[in-house]
């Protein structure tokens, strides 16, 4: 498992992918796979960065673990800012029209239709965020 | 990301390369805003456009609802895994993609 302790800031995101993107070339994931796992993380980080800490700043941390059987990647996000399970939210209506849309909540629901499961616990004051990702092209 | 803009009759086509992510996608939304006044229509072409997240689509929802009061704005070239993004969000059904 390899982890990457960052401070939750947007101007940070570069650094963020740039970390996972080493991980998932290591393990030789599919390109179209690699862009749906930078968007989940970009999407997850970003709103931490956003919303974790409004009073000032924290840091996150970001785990990358590979397992070989099935070929599978589990990214967890650790921060320990304001309760927030991003699984409790209720997905964004994507059929109504250009002026009715509402932006908000696209990011997550961009995470949860792209990603084969996620999990979220609350636990010792910090928000643990789980994606899991079969590496394969179904 | 880098962006290529050029305007003729009317029409600013602007032709993106790369990502359009949290980092690049105020680069856009500026570049856009300023040609609103100057077009009547506006084409992206989306040929060498690698990725995009939510907040690129945030900015695509907004030009779009600014051109659609003038002549409208187009989407072109959008490849097949971007396009996946575009019908996940429901963002097939808003914009006009060619």
């Amino acid at each position: 498992m390899k982890e990457l302790k960052t401070e939750a800031l947007k101007e940070n995101l570069p650094e963020v992918i740039a970390f996972l993107d080493e991980q998932l070339e290591a393990a030789d994931c599919p390109m179209k796979l690699q862009m749906k796992l930078d968007i989940a993380v970009e999407e997850i980080f970003v709103n931490i960065a956003n919303y974790a800490y409004p009073d000032g700043t924290g840091t996150v941390v970001m785990q990358v673990e590979m397992l070989s059987d099935p070929p599978t990647v589990e990214i967890t996000f650790i921060d320990s800012g304001v309760p927030y399970d991003p699984l409790a939210k209720p997905d964004p209506d994507i059929t109504l029209s250009a002026n009715e849309r509402q932006i908000g909540g696209l990011g997550i629901f961009m995470v949860k239709k792209s990603m084969d499961d996620m999990k979220y616990q609350y636990l010792d004051g910090k928000n643990i965020l789980t994606l899991i990702k079969r590496l394969v092209i179904t | 990301m880098t962006i290529n803009k050029i305007t003729k009759d009317g029409t600013m086509t602007a032709e993106i390369s790369g990502r359009v992510d949290t980092t690049t996608s105020p680069a856009l939304e500026n570049e856009l805003k300023e040609s609103f006044d100057k077009c009547k229509n506006m084409v992206l072409d989306f040929a060498n456009v690698e990725y995009i997240s939510s907040a690129g689509l945030r900015v695509l929802l907004s030009a779009h609802k600014t051109m659609s009061k003038k002549g409208g704005m187009k989407l072109i070239n959008v490849s097949e895994d971007i396009m996946e993004i575009f019908e996940v969000t429901g963002f097939s059904e808003i914009l006009d993609i060619e």
